[in-house]
């Protein structure tokens, strides 16, 4: 039940989008988005489509994988979709009842809106589709280090998002035992109305956070009886390369973005 | 209460690229009043099966039958079921939750609908049960020593007052001490009337205080029966991972040292062996 928690992990097959460096990919990401706020007009989408499904063909990740991505933000795109379509101004009445007008000027915000989130959702999860959960945090601390001569603490930052991720599965397995250890004793986690199941959580969640905090006693005192002190001097396992595919896959985005300005 | 398991299968993440096959084709009774060791290598399935036995997992195809009723059958009361065969978890004591342990104790029960004095009576019954000291009763879980929280848990669950009680390496990670005093009080629940299922590593309590031995192997039963045709079966446990008791180990030692001696599962089975074996060649 909790393990169907997948959104945006890690897809492991090998491509050309997963072997790209994970520092590029980040900042393609985000030239991406860019690319997306520049194209303002309804033609801009169909080059942003392209460039999704093609790229999506690079990282030999079946589509429905990046749809499902959409899924759980149904509710927030119907809403955005429909506020833009009935509170827009415009002049062009295409539709009235009583005092609700729809203008032609808020369906096109409406879809345009609508649109760009679904791009920017799409757009992040192929990032952490093809990007496994330690590589990544080595790319954010590698981009984020030149702050850190300003004291911006980049290596810490980036261990502590390292060590949250690999605590994920660890916890999620640990909250399936407890949970099925309570229920040996009786207890009920699917009936009652909302306070009742919130008060059922408890027997779940006192344990969990003692074990968590546990962990994470014994995970420090680990890393110091390995001498961990912090990111100074330290060399890495995976050295990151520039190689010649990023510099393909810097080119299609920057074509991307050009397209996207001359369509305006 | 005897627990019937038919042709149980399991399989983990059916259709995933991780599926894996975790029991596979277990048939055999857990007869009332057994004291049933369950050993087996890691990984062998000792634990899922210990799962099937209160319906908390379903089983891929088989059936588990508790009294003759098929557990897994939609009109089956699994709360009631629960109530019947307990389970300790491994690493038990992480389960606590409550402020005093005689909180944490009355949670079973509480959940089954008792109330007043009633609990109050199945709290301390149970309490009385694991030995612990009167005044850890009003203590937190959290102040006490890994042995005491583990026997907390153990209460927690006796206070149930199941018939069936299936314990998944009580012992494991315990000091010598903790450990001798566990193995009392499952000794003692055994006598009281409750049917246990013990998975445990430690072959000397399983020659001890068992009636019988299932061994599983790769998740299949690979051996049924008395611990000593189990343990007389030493060259086959070897082979899947498994030890026999020292005991044992011992007169196989002394049989290939030209000593003519039974395998013998306790320390006074060995010693009155050994004796014996002196008498005859003391009259030859």
């Amino acid at each position: 039940m909790l393990k169907d928690i997948t959104l945006g992990q890690y897809y492991p097959v090998k491509s050309f989008v997963h072997d790209l460096d994970p520092r590029v990919k980040i900042i393609l990401t985000i030239a991406f988005i860019v690319a997306v706020f520049l194209g303002s007009s309804l033609w801009a989408m169909i080059p942003i489509t392209a460039f999704i499904l093609l790229s999506a063909k690079a990282a030999n990740l079946p589509v429905k994988l990046l749809l499902k991505g959409i899924k759980p933000l149904r509710i927030i795109l119907i809403f955005t979709f429909l506020l833009n379509l009935f509170f827009s101004a415009g002049e062009t009445v295409l539709l009235q009842v009583w005092k609700i007008r729809v203008t032609q000027e808020g369906l096109m915000l409406a879809i345009r809106f609508s649109m760009r989130l679904v791009f920017l959702v799409t757009g992040a999860s192929l990032l952490t589709l093809t990007t496994q959960p330690v590589v990544l945090t080595d790319g954010l601390e590698r981009l984020m280090s030149p702050l850190a001569r300003i004291g911006f603490p980049a290596h810490e930052l980036a261990m502590m998002m390292s060590i949250a991720l690999r605590f994920i599965p660890t916890l999620l397995e640990e909250a399936d035992k407890i949970m099925k250890a309570q229920m040996a004793r009786g207890a009920d986690f699917e009936s009652g109305n909302l306070l009742q199941r919130a008060r059922a959580m408890v027997p779940l969640l006192v344990p969990l956070f003692v074990s968590a905090f546990r962990r994470a006693g014994d995970l420090a005192m680990a890393m110091e009886a390995r001498c961990y002190h912090g990111g100074e001097g330290r060399t890495r396992l995976r050295v990151l390369k520039i190689t010649h595919k990023d510099y393909v896959a810097c080119a299609a985005v920057a074509a991307l973005i050009v397209i996207c300005v001359i369509i305006g | 209460m005897a627990i019937t398991i038919e042709h149980l299968y399991h399989v983990y993440q059916q259709g995933s690229p991780f599926q894996s096959d975790a029991l596979e084709d277990i048939d055999f009774t857990i007869e009332n009043g057994d004291l049933l060791a369950l050993i087996g290598h890691t990984g062998s399935g000792k634990s899922t099966l210990a799962q099937h036995l209160n319906g908390l997992l379903k089983p891929t195809s088989g059936r588990v039958l508790v009294d003759g009723q098929n557990i897994n059958a939609k009109e089956a009361d699994r709360k009631a079921l629960r109530q019947r065969v307990g389970l300790l978890f491994q690493y038990a004591e992480y389960q606590l939750f409550e402020e005093t342990v005689y909180k944490d104790i009355a949670f079973g029960p509480k959940n089954q609908g008792l109330t007043g004095k009633e609990l109050d009576h199945r709290v301390r019954r149970a309490f009385a049960r694991v030995h612990l000291p009167q005044e850890v009763l009003e203590k937190s879980p959290f102040e006490l020593s890994g042995g005491q929280m583990r026997r907390v848990a153990l209460a927690g669950v006796v206070a149930m007052e199941p018939e069936v009680l299936v314990l998944d390496e009580p012992i494991a990670g315990l000091d010598p001490k903790g450990r001798d005093e566990l193995m009392e009080v499952i000794s003692d629940l055994h006598r009281g009337g409750v049917t246990i299922v013990l998975i445990s590593h430690n072959m000397d309590d399983v020659a001890r205080i068992a009636t019988r031995v299932a061994v599983l192997d790769k998740g299949r039963l690979a051996m049924l029966g008395t611990p000593r045709e189990i343990f007389s079966r030493g060259d086959e446990l070897e082979a899947m991972g498994l030890d026999v008791p020292q005991t044992v180990q011992l007169c196989r030692k002394l049989r290939a040292g030209g000593v003519d001696m039974p395998d013998c599962l306790t320390n006074e089975e060995v010693c009155a062996a050994i004796l014996a074996a002196r008498g005859r060649t003391a009259h030859a």
